[in-house]
């Protein structure tokens, strides 16, 4: 039997992503990392700032994403994210900028603890990235 | 009537504004073909936005204690109505249209004693509006620079619509765009946002009992303003599909009448030209026959 899966990773302006043959898929929920396998329970969550693992026949595909909403149902994964990058597409440079805009964001102290905590997780990310 | 030379001049203007109305055609046509394609590609995240939220709210077990977003302040009597329309003009009904749809509802709130509060998204629509409802304008934003309608200005409205909602300067909001049909046809709507209308539809609703991680509530609180945010952009886009296809009928229609204004001065033309031409005659025959 194959232990293969749907995933669509959509954003506002287009379908981002579309494979019908992924085996494993890594998210990073809110509570932590989150394995998906075929056959799941059906599940919604959202996404904190992290990388999404794509294992498929091909290997392994790495994207970064910083938000976003999960929903598996009938071994169907949707992923709606705003902001969602190919890690092999990004460049240094611009890393480095989300860095220190990220950085310079942190530094604030008028923002919330959830803010904060999401933003920390987003520079943590973007450091192994980088 | 006019003299000959005047009618030239016509003719040679009608001529160069039928060149300029054809082109607008044809950037339109270019453009309508983009827009089009952008607002079938946003479908499926705000299809599958909806769903998500249709089996949330089904899910969520205290009803009471929902998110305000859902659930509405309990009032009804402050109404924010968000206008958006186009930056530019020339592209027929499109703008008027949504101003005459927004304007029904703002006579009918009043008739109710409701009080109103307008946010304008696009110049033209503020222009139009301001004139009668100048002092219900809390905001007019508009995105000039920005050459499609892309989410992060979506993103940008929805903020301040959250912000005033915390705030409590509203109860209900209502948003104005066209959606886009075909090229000829726009249909102006009204989609209220807040609180959300959940569309109770068979089809949609899933059997399945959904795990949350985190719980319902969370999700959300946290889902709700990227709903908004996705709602309006899709309002976005199917206002530039629509104002490109309103802007290319206005323009294919333009130039049409442009054709036919110059096959008429054409023949009042040459027509008068030929008076011209047999009164000559005349006047030489008449003259060599009373020598």
């Amino acid at each position: 039997m194959s232990e293969e899966f749907k995933l669509e990773v959509v954003n506002p302006e287009k379908s981002f992503l579309s494979k019908d043959d992924v085996t494993e898929v890594v998210v990073p929920a809110f509570e932590g990392e989150m394995g998906i396998l075929k056959d799941h329970i059906s599940i919604i969550s959202f996404l904190k700032p992290g990388i999404i693992k794509i294992y498929s026949k091909l290997g392994e595909e790495k994207y970064y994403v910083e938000d976003g909403i999960i929903e598996f149902k009938n071994n169907n994964l949707s992923i709606l994210t705003s902001s969602i990058f190919d890690i092999k597409d990004m460049e240094k440079s611009k890393i480095d900028e989300m860095l220190r805009a990220a950085e310079e964001e942190t530094a604030k102290d008028n923002i919330s603890d959830q803010a904060k905590y999401l933003i920390d997780q987003k520079i943590e990310v973007l450091r192994t990235i980088n | 009537m006019a003299s000959l030379d005047d009618l030239k001049k016509r003719i040679a203007s009608v001529k160069s504004t039928q060149k300029i109305t054809k082109a607008m055609k044809m950037v339109a046509a270019a453009k309508l073909k983009r827009a089009q394609d952008n607002a079938e590609k946003g479908r499926p995240y705000s299809e599958k936005m909806n769903n998500i939220i249709l089996n949330l709210s089904e899910g969520i077990s205290d009803k009471e204690n929902a998110p305000k977003l859902l659930s509405g302040t309990g009032k009804d009597q402050i109404h924010l109505c968000v206008v958006m329309t186009s930056d530019r003009g020339l592209c027929g009904g499109f703008n008027s249209n949504i101003i005459k749809k927004a304007k029904s509802y703002f006579s009918r709130l009043s008739g109710e004693g409701k009080e109103l509060k307008i946010i304008t998204v696009g110049s033209k629509g503020n222009d139009q509006l301001k004139r009668v409802f100048g002092d219900k304008i809390i905001e007019n934003i508009s995105f000039k620079n920005s050459k499609n309608a892309n989410f992060f200005d979506a993103e940008k409205v929805s903020k301040i619509i959250i912000e005033k909602f915390k705030k409590e300067e509203f109860d209900i909001c209502t948003i104005f765009f066209n959606q886009f049909k075909n090229v000829i046809t726009q249909i102006p709507q009204a989609q209220q946002i807040i609180p959300l209308k959940t569309d109770i539809d068979d089809k949609g609703k899933s059997e399945d009992n959904y795990e949350f991680e985190p719980d319902e509530d969370e999700i959300l609180t946290n889902l709700l303003p990227k709903n908004i945010s996705t709602q309006i952009f899709k309002a976005m886009l199917e206002n530039s599909a629509s104002e490109q296809g309103a802007r290319m009928s206005a323009m294919d229609n333009a130039t049409r009448n442009a054709g036919e204004m110059v096959d008429k001065l054409t023949i009042e033309y040459n027509r008068s030209r030929q008076a011209a031409i047999t009164k000559e005659l005349i006047e030489i025959i008449s003259g060599a026959e009373s020598l």
